[in-house]
């Protein structure tokens, strides 16, 4: 099996006023292609900076990140922006939406970055799948939490990436919707043969996946294989 | 298998931009509106400013001929050689020929007198336009007997109608007709000396030609072929320059008058472009506050793999198109507005203004209105490019970090660029345009030294006892995202724009005011002869009236000035024609006079006052301190002086500062006595006349007796002065209003753009309990403290602007009113406070869950 993500000797270190801070301290682990990976921790245990890392939104201090074999600490940002666009998606805990689009319009935004033509009929199947073809026409201020969250799925999953990362992607919702949106972000994920990647807080959520990567203070302090993989 | 060689490089879709600009505008426009809004002014009034010269300037290139009349006008003060006469016998096809002087006219149905310019005409002038009456055929008719023209506001002042008759020295004459414009001349000069044309075969008879008078000759001339003019004035050169005859073509008609309009031209676009400098900070605060509002939206953006080149595009390209549809507005306002300046300034415009639409001034004004737009904006937009998609996982993980930026400081070098240049079109002086600039970035820094000072001081100072709303009201002034630097340049800014103007407008208007304070005198009597002081002082002794001045007067020019007269002087100042151009001192009559003691509209400056010729003989004279400086003269250089041909010698004693503004007789040249008694001159007496009635009967008595002197009827003139001042008053109020009117909407567009970053926290506020008046108190003190702290600093700025503009390049006093000052320290903070909470009035007036979601 081959590995998507890999993470080789990585460490992030934030300089303050002659301070040096270390948040992520040699860190070591590959994921397969294809498979579903909980990163978990308590706060300010280095969760949304390894997630960083891995996504290509910032740089190692130290160490090599290679994500679909490509070195991202090579790459500058523009190079990287290239790369996300190409072979990662997003979901947020806050959503993200960009307000000033409609649904469908948040949703076409990578396939339309990418410069691909025809693409609404895509991105309403997208939408249809999360049960929001009739609100295509709405603002992120007209939806609920939960429907922009189902948004933020159809849009991760828009272009068709190789590796999806969610940041706390129930932490803003109620139990309930929490339980929709992850049974949808599972479905989706298998039927797209998505890597996914989940950093939570939430253990119910990370005993879902196949791996759990546990980390505290900077430091992975567990990796663990999980039976139902 | 992912595809390992990925592509990296991506062609812009520049479509896509488009589409994205359009789409991520769509819930900010009334925030866009607002940046929209600081440079539709500006730009307006620069359209306006623009046309109105451009519409001026082919008027006069259109109408050039009708101010003159003809082709070549040669002018004279003295006699005429027979040598000269007949050389100006060979000139032009057509000839005409004017003498004018000042003098009274009487008329004689409503037994008035007033004093006005006689021009005694010979011959066909004017050869291009036409010397209007009514009725139309009594421009030619005059010519054919003993008939006047007389300037229409006089027929209407004295209720006179053709037929009547009127008297100007020994003669009388029947009125022909109105006059009702003449050739180059403006409605304002003909309301302050009123013009009656005469037949030039009577003006001996009237007895007004004698020693004394001065009479102007002008010699008028039509040519066929234009070419040939100057071909003329090459060829008579020295014989013209040797007569001291002066010349006026066409050419140099145009020149003067354009010239003549520089200085309207340039207050008017000076006006515009603060104005406009007014509207560059509008756009600069709008942009700034609008690019931290979309941090998230752009890191979002930035994740989903939006590049630091794209995302920087997209916001250009909504600042263009803003800045655009401003400019485009105000372009449209801007030639509206310029059919409104002619209303205002007809009076004091010599040919006929036709207003239309300027398209190279609107085209200078779209240009103009993209190029601030984008310029003043590009700092904040470019740090769309160091937006971190890191921002969408974490918020205020990694700010913009503006310093770091090498393209900052490009931009920052661009903006002065822009402003030092667009300051030199308008001052076309290099170093002036220089002292704005550097003036400028210190008030800049300066406000931003103040905001951080106050910050400082705020987290120090406040203390713990203070009622909490106090505390928070302050304390928002210093916490994480506070708008106080901001806010601080955008309202000190404007301040400073706003109060300058105002004081330098009162500089302008002081400067401009016309006083008879001066003097308790209201009438003055000029053109006596040394033979009718005695019988007019007995005269004026008589009607019980006293004589509060007696002022002696001497006509002369300068031929030399330390040894050296106007040919060797000239020799180093050479026009580009070949022409010597003899130093100003040297041209022109001067009109001078003898004191013994300082006047009370006089000062002495440097020097000694010499009132008395000492025993030795040598005359120290004294000068007004403003001339001395335009001859280039000195303390004890000495200058001879050919008094009606004979050479007095004489040393600069002193310099004077004279106080213009009064109404009464002032003089740049003043002699001790002791020397030119003896001189041929004429008197002006000054007397103070109580009643209205009193005034018309002396003015009568006076020109029955003496016919040749003039009488000047000071409340008369002041009156009318004073409406041409109304008038110049209203225009420099209005273009320094206009640009105050965008200082205004700069301000408010600054507090109501930034209220984003204190609606979250009022709104927790309320969600926790905070009452109304909790709310509204919290939020009034903050915008109330910094406006009043960002006010102070911007009109302690402006006292020393204005203070350096009136000293060093008005040349005036400075003394600036306290009452207006704190006016403005009262009502702008006050404006402040009021927007501020006016923007925050949603907190209070809808539930707090709907405004979050409304911000979100």
């Amino acid at each position: 099996m081959e590995h998507i993500l890999n993470i080789q000797n990585v460490s992030k270190i934030y300089e303050n006023a002659g301070h040096k801070l270390t948040v992520l301290d040699q860190i070591n682990f590959s994921i397969q292609t294809g498979s579903t990976v909980a990163i978990t921790g308590p706060s300010g245990s280095g969760k949304t900076t390894l997630l960083g890392l891995c996504a290509g939104l910032d740089r190692s201090s130290s160490g090599k990140v290679s994500l679909s074999g490509i070195d991202l600490d090579h790459l500058t940002e523009d190079e990287r922006a290239a790369v996300r666009n190409r072979y990662v998606g997003f979901i947020f805990q806050n959503f993200q939406l960009l307000p000033t689009l409609t649904a469908l319009e948040n949703v076409m935004v990578p396939l339309e970055l990418r410069g691909e033509k025809n693409i609404k009929k895509h991105a309403l199947d997208l939408l249809d799948k999360v049960g929001l073809a009739d609100r295509s026409g709405h603002y992120p201020v007209q939806l609920s939490g939960g429907e922009q969250q189902r948004v933020s799925l159809a849009r991760a999953f828009s272009n068709q990436p190789a590796i999806l990362f969610a940041d706390e992607p129930t932490g803003n919702l109620d139990a309930e919707t929490s339980d929709k949106v992850i049974k949808l972000m599972f479905d989706l994920n298998r039927e797209a043969g998505t890597t996914l990647v989940i950093v939570t807080h939430d253990l119910d959520l990370a005993a879902k996946t196949n791996r759990m990567i546990k980390l505290k203070g900077g430091v992975v302090v567990a990796d663990l294989v999980l039976n139902h993989a | 298998m992912p595809d390992h060689n990925l592509n990296i490089k991506r062609s812009i879709n520049y479509s896509w931009l488009l589409k994205m600009a359009w789409r991520d505008s769509r819930k900010n426009r009334s925030r866009l509106l607002l940046f929209m809004s600081s440079i539709i002014l500006g730009i307006a009034a620069l359209v306006a400013v623009y046309s109105f010269k451009a519409n001026l300037q082919r008027d006069i290139d259109e109408q050039a001929k009708t101010l003159t009349g003809a082709d070549l006008i040669i002018e004279s003060r003295r006699p005429l050689s027979p040598a000269v006469t007949a050389l100006l016998d060979t000139l032009g096809t057509a000839r005409a020929k004017e003498r004018n002087f000042v003098s009274m006219v009487y008329f004689m149905k409503g037994e008035g007198s007033r004093l006005v310019q006689i021009r005694a005409l010979s011959g066909d002038y004017p050869f291009y336009g036409n010397i209007e009456t009514l009725p139309s055929n009594a421009a030619s008719t005059f010519k054919t007997g003993r008939k006047a023209l007389v300037d229409h506001t006089l027929m209407l002042q004295y209720q006179a109608t053709p037929g009547d008759s009127i008297k100007i020295g020994n003669l009388s004459f029947v009125i022909e007709g109105s006059l009702e414009s003449v050739p180059g001349q403006t409605g304002i000069a003909s309301t302050v000396t009123p013009v009656v044309y005469i037949p030039l075969e009577y003006l001996e008879q009237t007895g007004l030609t004698q020693l004394g008078s001065r009479i102007q000759s002008r010699y008028f001339y039509k040519y066929k072929d234009v070419l040939t003019v100057n071909r003329d004035l090459k060829r008579h050169q020295q014989s013209l320059d040797k007569a001291q005859l002066s010349y006026e073509t066409v050419a140099t008609k145009k020149e003067s008058t354009g010239r003549a309009f520089k200085n309207l031209n340039q207050f008017l676009a000076l006006s515009g472009f603060i104005a406009l400098l007014l509207g560059c900070i509008g756009v600069g605060t709008s942009i700034q506050v609008y690019i931290k509002e979309k941090l998230a939206a752009i890191a979002t953006l930035r994740c989903l793999g939006l590049n630091a080149k794209e995302a920087f595009l997209i916001y250009l390209i909504q600042v263009g198109a803003i800045g655009l549809l401003g400019a485009i507005t105000g372009a449209f306002l801007g030639t509206a507005l310029q059919f409104l300046l002619p209303l205002v300034l007809k009076d004091f415009i010599p040919v006929e203004l036709s207003m239309g639409i300027s398209w190279s001034a609107i085209g200078q004004g779209l240009a103009t209105g993209l190029i601030i737009s984008v310029l003043f904006a590009l700092p904040s937009l470019i740090s769309v490019r160091s937006i971190s998609p890191l921002n969408a996982i974490r918020a205020s993980f990694e700010g913009v970090k503006p310093a770091r930026d090498p393209l900052k400081w490009l931009v920052y070098l661009l903006v002065i660029g822009f402003v030092y240049g667009f300051t030199y079109l308008q001052m076309k002086d290099s170093m002036q345009a220089l002292a704005f600039v550097i003036g400028i970035l210190l008030a800049f820094l300066l406000l931003i030294g103040q905001s951080k000072l106050l910050m400082l001081v705020l987290r120090k100072m406040i203390p713990e006892r203070m009622a909490y709303v106090w505390r928070q009201g302050f304390a928002n002034l210093y916490r994480p995202n506070n708008q106080t630097m901001i806010l601080s340049v955008a309202i000190g800014l404007s301040t400073l724009f706003i109060v300058t103007l105002y004081l330098v407008q009162g500089v302008l208007l002081n400067k401009v005011a016309v006083s008879g304070n001066g003097t308790k005198s209201n009438m003055v009597l000029f053109d006596i002869q040394p033979a009718q002081k005695e019988p007019l002082a007995k005269l004026l002794k008589r009607e019980n009236l006293p004589v509060l001045a007696e002022v002696p007067i001497v006509t002369m020019r300068i031929i030399e000035i330390n040894g050296k007269n106007a040919e060797q002087y000239g020799d180093s100042t050479t026009d580009k024609n070949g022409r010597n151009k003899p130093s100003r001192a040297f041209s022109g009559e001067i009109r001078a006079s003898y004191q013994a003691d300082l006047r009370a509209t006089e000062v002495l400056g440097e020097g000694k006052w010499v009132g008395v010729t000492p025993v030795d003989g040598t005359v120290l004279i004294s000068l007004e301190k403003a001339y001395a400086d335009r001859i280039k003269v000195r303390i004890g250089d000495s200058i001879v002086f050919d008094v009606q041909g004979l050479p007095v010698k004489t040393k600069v004693g002193s310099f004077r500062t004279v106080d213009w503004n009064t109404v009464q007789p002032n003089f740049r040249v003043v002699f001790p006595t002791g020397v030119l008694e003896q001189a041929p001159q004429f008197y002006v007496f000054m007397t103070h006349v109580a009643a209205a009635k009193r005034s018309a009967d002396l003015q009568a008595k006076v020109l029955k007796q003496f016919p040749n002197v003039s009488i000047v009827n000071l409340d008369m003139i002041i009156k009318t002065i004073d409406s041409l001042f109304d008038k110049i008053n209203f225009v420099i109020r209005f273009m320094a209003g206009f640009s105050m009117a965008t200082g205004w909407i700069v301000l408010l567009s600054s507090v109501m753009s930034s209220k984003g970053q204190r609606l979250k926290e009022s709104v927790l506020l309320r969600t926790m309990g905070a009452s109304r008046r909790q709310i509204l108190t919290i939020t009034g003190l903050e915008y109330l403290f910094l406006g009043f702290i960002a006010t102070a600093a911007g009109i302690i700025l402006a006292i020393l602007g204005s203070w350096a503009l009136a000293v060093f390049a008005l040349k005036s006093n400075y003394a600036p009113e306290i009452l207006p000052l704190l006016a403005f320290l009262i009502a702008i903070p006050l404006l402040v406070m009021l927007t501020g909470l006016y923007s925050s009035r949603s907190v209070l007036n809808q539930p707090p869950l709907e405004i979050l979601r409304k911000e979100s």
